[in-house]
């Protein structure tokens, strides 16, 4: 019941019908979004992590880690991650509004989208200007 | 063909009134990550180009500590909720899918116990 393959035929599983049968529109694809960054973020707890115990390991530790950080490549890993991580909260925000049972039409639904991609972006530009302006 | 009314099957199966637990902690942890998520970003970006001594005394101070513990917490706990709605939707083999997810507890509690105690490594030194 739970494999695909147990019933009499082998049935196709989501997201079988992504690129094939399936026309995005900005709801669905704002929800992916919602998943794929809600992964990286996970994956981004373990940059916390590697932070956090650098940091706790004295300053040699501390300085190595941050050498990273502060290269090229990890500024772009910031940058990226502290897009996933605004988009993950203004849309998460969009998705509690919804769970209240508010604007669940069309409409309004499309609205929110760009509002939360909107604010995503505003949000993560504040962050750098704190981060090199401030 | 069964004998068994339908509510007799239904009774003893679905929800005992924990069946929406995992949604509802899903929320509850988000509605925490607003105001926390966005407090680290935001101390986080303004300790940027900081040295050791700048991050080390803005950990050590209590209301930070506690406060950044919190965040770690709700954080690890949401994506432990988020990585097993995905799992649970696309890990289709039953054996796997029982493999990651005790594989995904696992590193989260791992992860959520080293930074804690880094945070009070930090906090309490």
């Amino acid at each position: 019941m739970s494999s695909p393959k147990s019933g009499p035929q082998a049935r196709p599983l989501s997201p079988f019908m992504l690129g094939q049968y399936y026309r995005f529109q900005l709801t669905s694809v704002l929800s992916f979004a919602h998943r794929i960054t809600g992964l990286g973020l996970t994956l981004g707890t373990l940059l916390i992590a590697g932070w956090l115990i650098a940091l706790a390991s004295g300053p040699e530790r501390y300085a190595a880690f941050a050498t990273h950080l502060t290269a090229w490549y990890g500024q772009v890993l910031l940058f990226a991650w502290s897009w996933a991580f605004m988009y993950h909260l203004c849309n998460g925000i969009r998705h509690l509004v919804w769970d209240a049972g508010h604007a669940l039409e069309l409409d309004a639904a499309y609205r929110s989208g760009y509002i939360a991609v909107a604010a995503s972006f505003v949000i993560t530009a504040a962050i750098w200007v704190a981060a090199y302006l401030v | 063909m069964s004998l068994r009314s339908p509510l007799s099957r239904a009774k003893g199966l679905g929800s005992a009134k924990s069946g929406v637990h995992h949604f509802w902690m899903q929320r509850v942890s988000a509605v925490a990550l607003v105001p926390l998520s966005l407090w680290f970003v935001f101390s986080v970006a303004r300790l940027a180009g900081g040295d050791y001594a700048a991050v080390e005394h803005w950990v050590s101070a209590p209301s930070v500590a506690v406060v950044l513990i919190l965040f770690l917490g709700a954080t690890l706990y949401h994506s432990l909720l988020g990585v097993q709605t995905i799992v649970e939707d696309y890990v289709g083999h039953e054996g796997a899918r029982i493999a990651v997810l005790l594989l995904s507890k696992f590193v989260h509690l791992a992860v959520a116990a080293a930074t804690i105690f880094a945070v009070l490594k930090i906090a309490l030194a």
